[in-house]
């Protein structure tokens, strides 16, 4: 994964323009590598033909394993393991046991999501990413092609789209 | 385009800022040397969280005859506390994932700093419950793990057990969520920063590069955190209840507890969210992010929450006349008419008749206002838990245990700490954090942007218009 890459990107000054450049590109067949930008920007997701992020799914797995760890480890421990009278109930007294489910059901999902989104991101602590321009988390909006290896014409017709579709800034970077 | 929600709806973001504007703003006195101001403020701090520390101490050396605690008033300024700072800590939460389920945009200006605080106040909550063990050391008993005793569990049936798996479930969870939006904004403060700093903040940015696909995967991470974290904000402090609801204590043996505990929480965390946005804003400069409609809003809020707490003061009143129940009458007889009727009269006073002031749009407007009426809350919602735990038990089914307790300055020692403790955390978090959420703020700036919308806008259309028709 550690391969180098040649990169030329553009950077744009607004959403919009951004959003129209990608329409092009789309339509235009040309292979957009990534798009950064400092908010997330209604819209993009859909332009760059983005699939549904189904993070969502993990948290309704975590969440169910959450739900079945609380409610089954209670009842074994007080049917099985140490059964209890507790004023008068039932040793399986379901109903005592829907509070402690649901918070470690909201726990589970919610460090499963969060550990599953940092893992899948290839983020964490200390780790380091190499980005391509500093005032992308500021005011730009960048579109990134993945030049490696690519001819000197086709690098130039690239260029040469950026600039047409009303990139500020159009440069080479090696990441 | 991202339309306006209402032309005519008030700017959120005032100032005519560009992207680069708010970057500016927001991080700006994270890398600017503290002012006075902070230094002094700072310093008070940290007296109080040496105070705590003096305190807590005090209690485990002498033990916990040091507080004026009894055989009948068994829980006095201890889980009043407790109780208060868990209430505070609700609105934090319920701006941040309530409001983006309602999606509600003036809570980007506010829920960073409100999150913040509802981290901090938990913290100070969780502090009581394992000081008032008295064996503070053995406070993971309450944690159910495989022990040399049996293994003997904890009782899962009972609501104090609920409470550790609440509070502990809810301050994780807030905690995550508020880290994962902080992430992009240490990103933006990482890539202004040099040497050092750059290195500190880019380990705390966990590698963010603003890619298009983890924008995907960060929203949709935030909004199902925010589904799960509604309904957990709304369990905790019913849960908080339970521990009074589910005792057959007459004054705290009511089905009300719960929804009546919720609006209460929520009632005294805006009141404290008030208290340190009217500060943070002056001190920061950051009167065009959070504007008059934010503290406006927040105070409608303040308003009908404590509306509400009023209802269930008054219906509780009158169930326990029409319950005809001698006990429930005698212990609602005793709240107003016994021996702590002043704090009573501090309840109904600062919780009820005080926020209806804010039916006037002025006053909801006014900053000075605002602020005075943000601490008659916190001290209102402070007596209220005051009202309920300590009067309750002051007048017992046995006359001969009736009883009067007074705190001792340890226990006021430990509360003034953890004021303390909660401003020093504040105050460093307002030193190395972005208090505003940038991101966020950047992506509602052309829908709530007061150069975009709002009604001069709006009022400037309808005249290029109509000077176009003519």
């Amino acid at each position: 994964m550690n391969q180098h890459k040649e990169v030329l990107y553009g950077l744009y000054d607004d959403e919009e323009v951004l959003l129209k450049a990608v329409r092009k590109a789309k339509s235009d067949h040309l292979d957009i590598m990534d798009v950064f930008s400092p908010f997330p920007v209604h819209g993009l997701d859909d332009a760059l033909e983005l699939t549904e992020s189904r993070l969502h799914i993990t948290g309704f797995i975590f969440g169910a394993i959450g739900t079945l760890t609380a409610f089954l480890f209670m009842t074994w421990v007080f049917t099985r393991d140490w059964p209890i009278i507790f004023g008068g109930k039932p040793y399986f007294s379901a109903p005592a046991f829907i509070p402690i489910t649901f918070e470690l059901t909201v726990l589970f999902a919610s460090i499963g999501m969060v550990v599953t989104f940092y893992t899948i991101c290839g983020m964490g602590p200390g780790v380091t990413n190499p980005t391509l321009d500093d005032r992308i988390t500021d005011d730009k909006f960048c579109i990134a092609f993945d030049v490696t290896g690519a001819e000197a014409k086709q690098v130039d017709k690239l260029r040469a789209f950026l600039s047409s579709t009303g990139a500020g800034e159009v440069n080479a970077k090696e990441i | 385009m991202s339309a306006p929600v209402s032309a005519i709806r008030e700017p959120l973001i005032t100032g005519g800022k560009t992207y680069h504007n708010i970057t500016e703003d927001i991080c700006g006195p994270t890398e600017r040397t503290p002012t006075t101001a902070w230094v002094i403020a700072f310093i008070v701090a940290v007296a109080g969280l040496a105070t705590y520390v003096f305190c807590v101490g005090w209690t485990i050396w002498v033990g916990i005859g040091s507080w004026n605690l009894n055989r009948t008033i068994n829980w006095g300024w201890d889980i009043t506390n407790f109780v208060w700072w868990v209430g505070i800590g609700h609105a934090g939460t319920l701006i941040s994932a309530i409001l983006l389920l309602f999606r509600q945009k003036w809570r980007t200006g506010v829920n960073r700093a409100a999150e913040a605080m509802t981290i901090f106040a938990v913290i100070c909550a969780g502090q009581f419950p394992l000081i008032h063990m008295g064996r503070l050391w053995l406070g993971f008993f309450i944690f159910p793990y495989p022990n040399t005793r049996g293994p003997l569990w904890v009782n899962f049936n009972s609501p104090l057990l609920w409470d550790v798996f609440a509070i502990s479930t809810y301050f994780t969870v807030s905690l995550l969520f508020w880290y994962t939006g902080l992430v992009p904004d240490f990103a933006t403060v990482r890539d202004r920063a040099k040497g050092l700093r750059r290195k500190i903040y880019n380990s705390l940015s966990f590698g963010w590069t603003g890619s298009a696909k983890h924008w995907q995967r960060w929203e949709s991470l935030s909004l199902v955190l925010a589904g799960l974290a509604t309904p957990l904000v709304l369990s905790v402090h019913t849960i908080v209840s339970f521990d009074f609801a589910t005792s057959v204590i007459p004054g705290w043996h009511t089905t009300i507890f719960p929804p009546y505990f919720v609006a209460g929480a929520i009632f005294s965390g805006f009141a404290m969210v008030q208290t340190l946005m009217v500060i943070t804003r002056k001190v920061l400069h950051l009167e065009d992010y959070i504007t008059v409609e934010h503290i406006d809003s927040m105070n409608k809020v303040i308003l009908a929450t404590g509306s509400i707490v009023g209802v269930a003061y008054l219906t509780e009143l009158f169930i326990a006349w029409y319950s005809g129940y001698i006990y429930e009458q005698f212990a609602f007889y005793n709240r107003v008419m016994g021996p702590y009727f002043w704090s009573y009269i501090g309840m109904m006073s600062c919780n009820v008749i005080s926020p209806q002031i804010f039916w006037s749009k002025k006053m909801r407007q006014s900053i000075f206002v605002t602020f005075v009426m943000s601490i008659f809350v916190n001290i209102g919602m402070w007596f209220e838990r005051f009202v309920i735990i300590a009067s309750t038990l002051a007048r017992d089914y046995l006359p001969s245990s009736w009883s009067y307790y007074t705190p001792t300055w340890v226990e006021i020692g430990l509360f003034v700490g953890t004021l303390g403790l909660f401003s020093t955390l504040y105050l460093i978090f307002t030193r190395v954090a972005p208090v505003v959420a940038v991101a966020e703020v950047k992506s509602i700036l052309k829908s709530a942007g007061d150069q975009y919308v709002g009604p001069e806008v709006a009022r400037k259309h309808a005249e290029e218009a109509h000077h176009e028709a003519h």
